[in-house]
């Protein structure tokens, strides 16, 4: 009988946070800056310097470690993590190791056999490195430390996850928790959220963990899925031919479906950890941890039962709301301007979910403003414009936010209010569609939408279909 | 001297720092780690219990900056102290993933 494995895998989690300015220097963290425009003596590493801690890096990974049911550390320190290559300026990175800000937590999440606890061993704080363009012109390597010293969490899990789903299911609760505190976007993509995997195998029923290895250069949930079913059967296809798993660091390439050995065993990880000398420490006070406690906003869990009893809506679309946090902003705040949840939620769920499918964008994506789409909601109201020219509106908004009112003016598509041109318009329709008046007055109710058709035709679009429908009625009674 | 400091591990250490060094320096630089670990093997002799260890010597706690940006584009001052530069970047040696 062929044997039975069990997949055993753990995540380490990198998350960048969301601050303006760098872990230990006042250099800007905006993204798409000229190489080396956010640089100074601190983030490059210049000998002498003195990196000092951004505060609202402290305060974001207490709030993830909360969130996410750690213990935070009251007395906790940075350590040196020494290593040398040019992304890193120092030669050494500053991480925590043995007092690490967040320990012992846990997030649940939903698995086929129901809910699950998966562990947390710690959150640390420590800094991003910097990038490396390699020259082949020069045969070089070129170096932009823009995003090194950007600050960081790293979210190490416990081996607790036994498949691909329960890891995305892991790293979906993380950064919805995490988008909710406003730590992070977690976008995988453009790598404000990484994931490396370590994964080990071993047979059914056996308690003991096999040999890992760890993956590496994971940027999307189907990259994450296709490297572990790779990796797993590679380690399978290893015991089954009687070899052994070595313990190493692999870079998973997706477009070719396969892993590789990043480093040579020649080149010992051995980072000489040690306290970091300029950063004195930690000690945080029950006072401000309490504070901290008390400010923690409202997640999902609680925003769905208040949904359900303030809006009205149904709980499909309250599931697909509160699924992102930036969604769920745009929804309150254009509520709370309109007051029509329904239509809000409509609009949301309709188009925006269409058009962000169809250009294959995440709802962190979107760019309209509250306010434009509660303008939208008015004029349609109000039957400035009607439904088909909300939707062409509406879709110049989610591309650039641009104002409605505005947008409607220039480009014309108000509908005409004047019941005298669209009484004359619909008296030339129906006489040069003798035809489809006579099928109406035979009984053929479908014709009517075909006059109602020619009639918004001729209107260029810019009428009220329902007035139309209504018009030509009156006109075409007996 | 009680500790001696093996050839391997002298190598080792090397490869670690990345420095290439002669016979001669290997054998200074035994001298300098062994009597390095005698000084430490001394503090261990001491009784130390009860006492937390020391990481700063400075007994400053909770030192913050406010998440305000106030560096400018330096990156002119920067480079100018860098041995190799192109694109606006630092040059480097070639490395390898």
């Amino acid at each position: 009988m062929e044997r039975q494995y069990e997949t055993v895998i753990g995540l380490e989690v990198h998350v960048e946070l969301a601050t303006k300015t760098k872990i230990f220097c006042g250099c800007s963290t905006a993204f798409g800056g000229e190489p080396n425009t956010h640089t100074c003596p601190v983030c490059t590493g210049m000998p002498g310097t003195l990196p000092v801690l951004n505060k609202q890096v402290l305060e974001h990974a207490v709030s993830v470690g909360l969130a996410t049911n750690c213990e935070i550390t009251r007395y906790c320190k940075f350590d040196r993590k020494n290593y040398f290559y040019p992304d890193n300026p120092q030669n050494y990175q500053i991480s925590q190791l043995y007092l690490p800000i967040c320990r012992n937590g846990y997030v649940e999440i939903e698995t086929e056999e129901g809910r699950k606890k998966v562990g947390i061993h710690e959150i640390h704080m420590e800094e991003d490195a910097g990038k490396l363009i390699h020259d082949e012109w020069e045969d070089c390597t070129l170096i932009d430390y823009n995003r090194s010293g950007v600050p960081l969490i790293e979210i190490v899990s416990e081996p607790d996850m036994r498949s691909a789903q329960e890891v995305i299911a892991y790293l979906e609760k993380l950064r919805l928790l995490i988008q909710y505190l406003g730590a992070s976007d977690c976008k995988l993509q453009e790598g404000s959220m990484r994931a490396d995997v370590n994964l080990s195998v071993r047979e059914s029923g056996s308690g003991k963990l096999g040999i890992r290895t760890e993956m590496k250069n994971l940027n999307s949930f189907k990259a994450i899925t296709r490297a572990i079913a790779g990796e797993r059967q590679r380690q399978i296809d290893l015991l089954e031919a009687g070899e052994q798993v070595v313990q190493e660091t692999r870079r998973w390439d997706d477009a070719k479906g396969c892993s590789y050995a990043m480093r040579s065993k020649e080149d010992a990880q051995d980072y000489r950890y040690f306290p970091d000398p300029d950063l004195p420490p930690v000690r945080i006070s029950e006072k401000w941890l309490a504070k901290k406690k008390a400010a923690l906003p409202e997640f999902r869990s609680q925003k769905i039962l208040r949904y359900e009893e303030e809006y009205g809506i149904p709980a499909y679309d309250i599931d697909m709301i509160t699924g992102s946090k930036h969604l769920a902003d745009i929804f309150e705040e254009t509520v709370a301007l309109c007051g029509e949840p329904k239509k809000v939620s409509n609009w949301i769920m309709g188009e925006t979910m269409r058009l962000l499918k169809e250009q294959g964008k995440d709802p962190e994506d979107i760019i309209f403003s509250p306010a434009h789409l509660a303008e939208l909601i008015a004029m349609t109201d109000a039957k400035e414009i009607n439904g088909t020219v909300a939707k062409e509106v509406f879709a110049a908004m989610f591309d650039q936010n641009v104002d409605p009112r505005r947008y409607v003016e220039e480009k014309g598509l108000k509908t005409v209010s004047d019941t005298g041109a669209l009484q004359k318009t619909v008296k030339e329709v129906i006489a040069a569609n003798p035809r489809s008046v006579a099928d109406y007055h035979g009984g053929k109710e479908k014709a009517i939408g075909f006059l109602v058709g020619q009639t918004m035709k001729a209107m260029k679009g810019k009428a009220d279909p329902a007035l139309v429908n209504q018009m030509l009625r009156e006109m075409l009674q007996p | 001297m009680a500790n001696i400091i093996s050839d391997e591990t002298i190598e080792y250490v090397g490869i670690l720092a990345k420095l290439e060094l002669s016979e001669e320096e290997k054998e200074e630089a035994k001298k300098d780690m062994g009597s390095m670990l005698d000084y430490i093997d001394q503090m261990n002799a001491l009784d130390t219990e009860g006492v937390e260890p020391m990481s700063h010597v400075f007994l400053l706690e909770n030192v913050f900056r406010e998440d305000v940006v106030v560096n400018g584009d330096m990156r002119e001052a920067l480079l100018d102290g860098a041995p190799g530069a192109k694109d606006g970047m630092f040059m480097a040696p070639r490395t390898f993933d």
